[in-house]
């Protein structure tokens, strides 16, 4: 598209461009293949991978709102000796660049997951592990995770473990939490290696026919252009702190409600190295390709030469960084 | 990358008003041409300013493979949320990208035997593109269509075109009305399209006549590609084992012998 270099190193991941599809959003593979090639991405975000097969909410799972959609899947999926078996040599023999993404109803549980993905035959086409810290990571938990910076950095840990070095554990952090830079700091010094930012944001619907809560599951999270803002201002605190030093420097990618190329250069610009292109997929299966397209378009007619020119750019000259 | 579905600019060419419904034909190179009986397409409403986030999928009521414009696309819509309001507000020459054709497509009979459709509402529409498909393969055909409102049901005039015999039935009176078709032909299958209690009923008749149901379940698809993970349907397989399947990329064509009508949910995503 243009001679901008798009191609990321991040976190020891050679990507060959700054845009991946995000967990849950992108299938296994063989549904966006449909419409387009999985090796042009910069990575694919598999579904969250849980030991045991996962049935996931009953229906109604998903409800659109103005700006995104309110959506309780419950994360089903086959477990991971299916998804070692079956999902993950698909990607592979797709030429896929393929980020795991891991739940667990216990830090063990989400080690136990790395472990088995590490020892089966397709590990070669992994070039990185997610942590889905939505869930609670133990029975009769009532808060997620990602809220709770020493449980978090606790999975942290005991994944990194279980990996080689050269395959970067990241850490996806939610936006609902009074600081995330605490939760951020946390998991770098639990061994994060990198930082995806954010989740789907808490939220609800009621149903005004019935009134009663429009999803199965009563609550979801909200994702979509509406969350675009709020991703922006938690990849900013969370680089502004690297920058002043609070905490040490890691690589953060940038996902929520990212539509279009000028969607993810804020994220660029607000310090991600890379986005994910999540919900977007769901009215344009095509849009991790598109966005990366435009993305190539915007920065070329910025004059940048390299992704890297952008990445942060935001902060640069402000005597105000914080917020 | 083997042979990607289509996403295209859709353009609209002509849009009308078929009893309580509304009649939309888009020109959809590509999408046409691959289309078969029971596929869908989605469509993404809103415009680039207020797009919603999520498609619409409806029914292909029939293509055209080549006209002066190209491949065409009909379908058939009724008007229940913001998504669909805008499309029924849509005028000729406006654009809307459209992915497809997608989803399972009905399942032709290999001999021509007798077979019975039974639609409801616009669920009708693809069962006439349908008709013309067995008509072609010699089976002789009886529709039922049926109507929740009052008036004429939705394609009755395409309907008497196109097959043996047509009986116009309310929704109540459908389950004899089929069996009373599948009986004067000795039906192999029977194919029904229209609102979840219509199929069951169907599919209930057909077994106890000794035929075969094939549905098409109208859920609601908020991405129709198999991405979203919504639209399940409670299905038991060859070997009876229950299992959560998408009807956006499993159907929505299903054996209606094969869904577990009692866990089935109604489900109100994007309309």
């Amino acid at each position: 598209v243009s001679a901008v270099d798009l191609g990321v190193r991040l976190a020891g991941m050679r990507l060959p461009g700054p845009v991946l599809a995000a967990a849950g959003c992108a299938g296994t593979g063989p549904e966006l293949a449909r419409f387009l090639d999985p090796s042009a991405l910069g990575a694919v975000v598999t579904p969250s991978v849980s030991v045991a097969p996962r049935a996931g909410e009953g229906t109604p799972r998903l409800v659109e709102v103005p700006g995104g959609l309110v959506a309780a899947t419950g994360l089903p999926g086959p477990g991971v000796a299916a998804f070692v078996a079956e999902d993950l040599p698909w990607l592979r023999s797709a030429g896929a660049r393929v980020v795991v993404s891991i739940v667990g109803s216990s830090a063990g549980e989400y080690a136990e997951v790395a472990g088995r993905v590490r020892a089966s035959a397709a590990f070669g086409s992994v070039v990185g592990v997610e942590l889905n810290l939505a869930g609670t990571g133990a029975p009769g938990r009532s808060v997620p995770l990602a809220v709770d910076p020493l449980a978090a950095a606790k999975v942290v840990a005991l994944v990194r473990e279980r990996l080689p070095r050269d395959v970067p554990v990241i850490a996806k952090l939610s936006a609902e939490v009074t600081d995330v830079v605490e939760v951020a700091r946390s998991c770098v010094k639990g061994g994060a290696d990198a930082l995806t930012l954010i989740n789907s944001v808490p939220a609800m619907v009621i149903d005004t026919r019935t009134l009663r809560p429009a999803l199965a599951a009563v609550a979801g999270g909200l994702s979509g252009s509406a969350v675009l803002p709020i991703a922006v201002r938690a990849v900013w605190v969370t680089r502004a702190a690297m920058l002043e030093g609070r905490m040490p420097s890691v690589p953060i990618i940038g996902v929520g409600g990212v539509r279009s190329g000028t969607d993810a250069l804020q994220l660029l610009a607000a310090g991600a190295s890379a986005v994910q292109v999540g919900s977007a997929t769901f009215a344009d299966p095509r849009a991790p390709l598109r966005v990366h397209e435009e993305l190539a378009t915007a920065l070329a007619d910025k004059g940048c030469a390299s992704l890297a020119d952008v990445v942060g750019i935001g902060h640069r000259g402000l005597e105000r960084m914080t917020c | 990358m083997a042979d990607p579905t289509p996403q295209v600019r859709a353009e609209l060419i002509a849009t009308r008003r078929v009893g309580g419904y509304q009649h939309l034909t888009f020109v959809a190179p590509g999408v046409a041409e691959r289309a078969r009986p029971g596929q869908f397409v989605a469509l993404a409403t809103g415009g680039e300013v207020s797009a919603h986030a999520l498609q619409r999928c409806l029914f292909v009521h029939r293509v055209s493979a080549s006209g002066t414009y190209g491949g065409t696309v009909d379908v058939v819509l009724s008007v229940q949320g913001v998504g669909t309001r805008w499309l029924h507000a849509l005028r000729a020459h406006d654009v809307v990208p459209m992915a497809g054709p997608l989803g399972r497509a009905l399942p032709l009979p290999a001999e021509p035997v007798p077979c019975v459709l039974v639609g409801e509402g616009y669920g009708t529409a693809p069962l006439l593109w349908l008709a013309r498909g067995l008509r072609e393969r010699g089976c002789p055909l009886e529709m039922v269509v049926s109507t929740p409102e009052a008036g004429e049901p939705f394609g009755l005039v395409e309907a008497r075109r196109s097959s043996d015999r047509v009986t116009v039935s309310a929704p109540a009176g459908v389950p004899d009305a089929v069996a009373e078709a599948i009986g004067r032909q000795g039906a192999g299958v029977v194919y029904g399209s229209g609102p979840a209690p219509l199929l069951q009923a169907v599919t209930t008749a057909a077994h106890a006549g000794g035929a075969v149901a094939q549905v098409l379940l109208e859920q609601p698809m908020p991405c129709g590609t198999g991405l979203c993970q919504a639209c399940t349907v409670p299905v038991s397989g060859r070997d009876g084992i229950l299992r959560s399947v998408r009807a956006c990329v499993e159907g929505p064509a299903f054996r209606g012998d094969r869904i577990r009508w009692d866990r089935l949910a109604s489900a109100g995503a994007a309309r």
